[in-house]
């Protein structure tokens, strides 16, 4: 019987007994040192590790509010929008789970670009974590999918439109565009059928996927150890005396910890938005979405929300080719799926930006302000920066903006397609073989 | 990169400033906390606009929120229902609505979210006479709307001056328009833009009730936060020193 090997559970005072009992049918002991108080990290992570766990602190806020918003909230094209006004004016703290809700989502954006960001800035995607950074971008993809979703809930003005343009968008791919859509939207239009369906996407199939995700992201993870702003791999250095790597401290109680200073830091942000400026400026909640969903009245100015902006900007920037917008689709999809092959593409000595070379850091720089240059323009209408003057040779009448949005698009993927030559032969710095903080 | 940094954010802000089209709106002086102005705009709300227009998501009860009794409500503001816990219905049927004015007058509830406090404030104060138009009424705001100007035995008749001039370097024509007022009303414009303003508070308290408590709210809950930061920046602080 292997009960009886297992060493009984010590220094938990009171509650030996149980945790022992629980320990010889489960492993609770073993779970615990491997992943948090025997999982060693490095030492020296700086604000940029921080917005893994914050990432994964709104996911559990999203899902817990969404339970209670699920509560009230009635996924029928008649009766959808009044439920939610019914939720912020006749619910007892309705009106903070939807205002969490929303922010939430936002946030949970603001989380994951700022992680994607790191993990480019200090290779966290570099071998051995190529799993990781798949998993990661997988998540991506699919919390861009939940939001998409979600979106259409409200069914306010811009919910509706704004389902009825990217769904649009799936109907320009040839041949099977059409019935593709339709499929999707289960109607001709986005109908009641579409808002029932998303509904059931959003609060089950989508969530369910994500956690699962986050799971094999997580497990991929502590199978591999963190990376960290050196790019120094802390397990080739391990001390004969402990064991354990020489740059590495315990994930718990350190991180944990410090992690939880993280957590107080950014719910003062989030809680400032919720009770103080939860429309956040119209960006985490648009005026128009506060008049019902008409199918038969288009808003003048239809816009995605900011998180989405960047990929928008560049469907817009994409003339239509063979009376086909399609085009623009398949480079809004790109932009996208090109994420997954950046292990391959940086070849690279070092991982870290503190040690690369000239021509990295231009190109990074470059990306960074393409894509939020880009996420702006797609805020704005095209016409944001006028026309160029008619006399110009190409360009002449064209709006300006649609000219840069191009521009940019080609820096955004030159980034990641000129990486192989760029990394190849840049002058990098040594790598040191400590970290340094 | 600090420099890259710079030109990025300069770039980011300089289209900001530069666009703004539409017409200028006025800056509505609305103070969410005065009830007095907001219990005004209630008592001007359903006397003028809830004839044609609904406001089905708000209960006479949530009037409470502005200091106001049950029976007080019951008596000065209800006129389509004696249930106070009914929502504002408006008694125009919305085919003879659709009849009259060519669309059916919106629902009010969250105007004051959907267009901004300002833009109300200024729409409210921009009606000018127009024979062109089938209400004899238009707007500077709101260009060819639908809805003739209910307030005007209050504010009076505006009309609309139109100056063209011709700029001397340039040739270019520049039109400028003025509001000016044809036909006084029972009000000075100053009493006008102050009983705009009220109606306008209101319509805005009535978008997002809950926005008083919400921001009593959000003071206590950051307090608590500011607790658990200073706890947690501590233990941080004690769990680390030892790391090098």
């Amino acid at each position: 019987m292997a009960v009886l090997n297992k060493p009984p559970v010590t220094g938990a005072g009171r509650f030996n007994g149980v945790l022992t009992w629980v320990d010889q049918r489960f492993p609770l002991v073993r779970m615990w040192n491997e992943q948090l108080a025997q999982y060693y990290a490095p030492k020296n992570f700086n604000f940029w590790y921080y917005f893994g766990s914050l990432a994964l602190l709104v996911l559990v806020i999203q899902i817990t509010s969404g339970i209670f918003l699920t509560m009230n909230y009635k996924p029928d094209a008649a009766s959808a929008f009044a439920s939610v006004e019914y939720i912020m004016r006749d619910v007892p703290g309705g009106w903070f789970i939807r205002y969490v809700h929303s922010t939430g989502a936002s946030m949970f954006f603001v989380c994951v670009y700022l992680h994607m960001v790191r993990g480019l800035m200090y290779g966290s995607y570099r071998k051995p974590r190529e799993l990781i950074w798949i998993f990661g971008v997988m998540i991506y993809l699919a919390l861009m999918g939940e939001a998409f979703f979600g979106y259409l809930l409200p069914w306010g003005q811009m919910s509706y439109w704004g389902a009825q343009v990217i769904i649009n968008l799936f109907g320009t791919i040839p041949f099977i565009g059409e019935p593709l859509a339709i499929w999707i939207r289960g109607d001709y239009n986005v109908s009641d059928a579409t808002l029932n369906r998303f509904f059931a996407l959003h609060v089950i199939a989508l969530p369910l996927v994500l956690l699962g995700l986050v799971a094999a992201h997580l497990t991929a993870l502590h199978e591999v150890g963190s990376s960290n702003p050196d790019g120094v791999e802390i397990y080739d250095d391990i001390d004969p005396a402990s064991g354990h790597p020489r740059d590495g401290i315990p994930m718990h109680p350190y991180y944990t910890i410090k992690d939880l200073l993280g957590v107080a830091v950014f719910l003062i942000v989030f809680a400032s938005i919720v009770f103080f400026t939860p429309e956040m400026g119209g960006y985490f909640l648009e005026a128009n979405n506060f008049i019902p969903a008409d199918p038969l009245k288009t808003p003048p100015h239809i816009a995605p929300v900011w998180y989405f902006t960047p990929f928008y900007a560049m469907l817009r920037a994409i003339p239509p080719m063979f009376q086909s917008q399609f085009p623009g689709v398949a480079v809004m999809g790109a932009a996208t799926m090109i994420l997954f092959l950046v292990p391959w593409l940086d070849r690279g000595r070092v991982k870290s930006i503190r040690y690369r070379g000239p021509k990295y850091k231009a190109w990074f720089t470059i990306f960074v302000i393409s894509f939020l240059l880009l996420g702006y323009l797609g805020v704005e209408p095209t016409t944001v920066w006028g026309e160029f003057s008619k006399g110009l040779p190409i360009v002449g009448g064209d709006y300006i903006a649609l000219w840069v949005a191009r521009v940019l698009t080609v820096f955004y993927f030159g980034f990641f397609l000129l990486m192989p030559w760029y990394t190849a032969n840049d002058r990098e710095k040594p790598q040191p073989k400590r970290v340094v903080w | 990169m600090r420099n890259l940094l710079a030109i990025v954010l300069v770039a980011l802000t300089l289209p900001a400033l530069a666009e703004e089209g539409g017409p200028q709106l006025e800056r509505a002086p609305i103070d969410p906390h005065d009830r007095i102005s907001l219990q005004r705009g209630a008592q001007i709300f359903v006397n003028h606009c809830l004839n044609c227009h609904s406001a089905s998501l708000m209960r006479y009860a949530r009037l409470e929120d502005l200091g106001l009794s049950e029976a007080e409500i019951r008596d000065n503001l209800m006129f389509t229902t004696d249930k106070v816990g009914d929502t504002m219905t408006t008694a125009m049927d919305t085919k003879i609505a659709k009849a009259a004015f060519g669309v059916v007058p919106p629902d009010l509830s969250l105007i004051g979210r959907s267009r901004s406090p300002d833009w109300l404030y200024s729409y409210l104060r921009g009606f000018y006479r127009d024979p062109a138009t089938k209400t004899g009424w238009n707007n500077t705001v709101f260009p060819n709307v639908s809805m003739p100007h209910v307030l005007s035995e209050q504010q009076g008749v505006q009309g609309l001056e139109v100056t063209r001039r011709m700029d001397e370097e340039t040739g270019d024509a520049k039109v400028t328009t003025r509001l000016v007022m044809e036909r006084p009303g029972s009000m000075k414009p100053v009493e006008y833009d102050h009983y705009v303003a009220d109606l306008v508070n209101y319509l805005a308290y009535m978008g997002e009730p809950a926005q008083q408590s919400r921001r009593h709210w959000g003071i206590l809950v950051l307090f608590v936060l500011a607790g658990f930061y200073v706890l947690t920046a501590m233990l941080k602080k004690e769990y680390w020193k030892d790391v090098r």
